[in-house]
């Protein structure tokens, strides 16, 4: 029963993997056209966001079609809401990968180390946190979505240390600010992009649970309760 | 035990059981039926939703070979042995699925409860009817053509006067036994609608088929499967995030 349902969500359940897979691209590029500083590279991973912005468009319709024509309850509800919200995530984490791109772009023929190697750890630790909530999607994996959210302190720490070294690199030398501001940028969107891939673990984490990753252990916060009402 | 948790409690169903010659219809059931709310009964054909429904105002004492068990009390009394089968009736008024009006006039329809519950001046009896009909949403249609045969009025308008033919009677509680399930849309929504307003004066138990309109007009939300409660809890949980992988089957549409 509800074969057409199943397939549905089958479908789209492939989908957002696809998506999910070419956002990760983009970012795995993105990160080695920053690292070569490589035109191409970066053209290609700038190009590309076109694409996943239409994805994004027919995979949201997708979902409001189901909304409409098969009104789903329960875990159908949780699994197409939950799609659709991970779905703004996704194009979100492109849309900075083609920012970064942009970036390189400016910053194509300056001399080695101009970008400080601790962007690079910092970059693989985003890019893993992207693999590691899709990975919890396909899993509905609990446990791995946690992690993600875990992860996401250490890539803030780090944008923390980063801009501070920023801050000090233009103290120190004021012609730097130009190339600071740049890479202030690049590390200000890969710290977007380790939210975004939260966000997609905390969908999952509702999608499993039917509560908000958010929710589960929500902070005292009266100005918050005092705005949106009180937590469910 | 799938009691849930209201301030105040217009039904209290305890280890309720139904027999109907050798067959068990209802198992055991314990529910506590908030006042003031709509009460959503769902599950498939048979499951015993509607026996529960008609346990609720002894309808089921008319049924050969049935037996029942168990504590069913209204506003602490038990109807099974502290109330009068008619007064019961007239606090816990019913809707049928398909609209049934006497063959008489919209006035007579509503105006035959207070009758034979010995209302007699006709001043009354007017501003009962006009109440009732105000209540059920049906007043404005109507009012110009009140002694015209109920039956030559539409599907939907014939429901509500059955609706208005309960609320005569001012009871407490209204039983709804699908009653939107021969109406067309438009006419389902008034009847929904007027749920959501009764609920200030009355309790509401509907049997529906309709998930999406258990959704739309019910606080609280039971679901039954084979005579027993499998769950009971706010219909928002039950349709977010069933406890029960049998409520998720079945809202779903994947049972069986």
């Amino acid at each position: 029963m509800r074969n057409l349902l199943d397939r549905e969500l089958q479908q789209l359940n492939g989908e957002i993997l696809r998506m999910g897979g070419l956002v990760e691209e983009s970012v795995e590029q993105t990160i080695i056209a920053l690292r070569e500083l490589d035109a191409n590279l970066a053209q290609s991973v700038i190009a590309k966001d076109d694409l996943i912005d239409s994805m994004e468009s027919r995979i949201e319709k997708h979902c409001l079609n189901l909304f409409a024509l098969q009104q789903p309850l329960a875990g159908d509800l949780r699994l197409i809401g939950a799609s659709l919200k991970m779905l703004t995530d996704l194009e979100r984490i492109a849309d900075h990968a083609s920012d970064i791109a942009e970036l390189s772009l400016r910053l194509v023929g300056s001399p080695a180390g101009t970008v400080p190697a601790d962007v690079f750890v910092m970059a693989d630790k985003t890019r893993k946190m992207l693999r590691s909530s899709l990975d919890a999607f396909i899993h509905q994996d609990l446990e791995a979505a946690r992690q993600v959210c875990d992860d996401d302190d250490e890539v803030d720490d780090l944008f923390n240390s980063l801009i501070l070294d920023r801050v000090n690199a233009i103290k120190a030398d004021p012609r730097k600010v130009e190339v600071s501001i740049d890479i202030m940028f690049i590390v200000k969107y890969l710290e977007r992009m380790g939210d975004h891939a939260t966000n997609i673990a905390e969908w999952v984490t509702y999608n499993v649970t039917g509560q908000h990753g958010h929710m589960q252990h929500p902070e005292q916060h009266p100005e918050r309760d005092r705005l949106i009402g009180e937590p469910d | 035990m799938q009691t849930g948790s209201d301030r105040k409690v217009k039904i209290a169903v305890r280890g309720l059981d139904l027999f109907y010659g050798d067959f068990q219809a209802l198992k055991s059931i314990d529910m506590d039926v908030a006042a003031n709310k709509v009460t959503a009964l769902i599950g498939p054909s048979g499951c015993g939703k509607s026996t529960f429904l008609k346990t609720l105002n002894r309808m089921n004492d008319l049924v050969e070979n049935v037996r029942i068990t168990g504590s069913v009390q209204l506003d602490g009394e038990e109807i099974y042995k502290d109330v009068d089968v008619v007064d019961l009736r007239k606090r816990v008024g019913m809707v049928f699925q398909k609209p049934n009006p006497f063959p008489m006039s919209i006035y007579e329809n509503v105006a035959y409860g207070p009758k034979i519950h010995g209302i007699r001046k006709k001043a009354d009896l007017d501003e009962i009817v006009e109440h009732s009909l105000r209540a059920a949403a049906l007043w404005d249609e109507v009012c110009d053509r009140l002694h015209k045969s109920a039956l030559g009025i539409s599907g939907g308008q014939q429901q509500r006067l059955c609706i208005a033919r309960t609320l005569a009677t001012e009871p407490e509680v209204l039983l709804m036994d699908e009653p939107t399930s021969a109406l067309d849309p438009i006419s389902t929504l008034k009847i929904e609608d007027l749920c959501e307003s009764l609920k200030q004066d009355y309790t509401i138990l509907i049997v529906t088929h309709n998930m999406q309109q258990a959704g739309r007009i019910s606080d609280k939300t039971a679901f039954f499967l084979l005579g027993d409660l499998v769950e009971f809890g706010s219909t928002e949980q039950i349709f977010n995030k069933p406890k029960e992988m049998k409520t998720e089957r079945y809202i779903t549409g994947r049972f069986g």
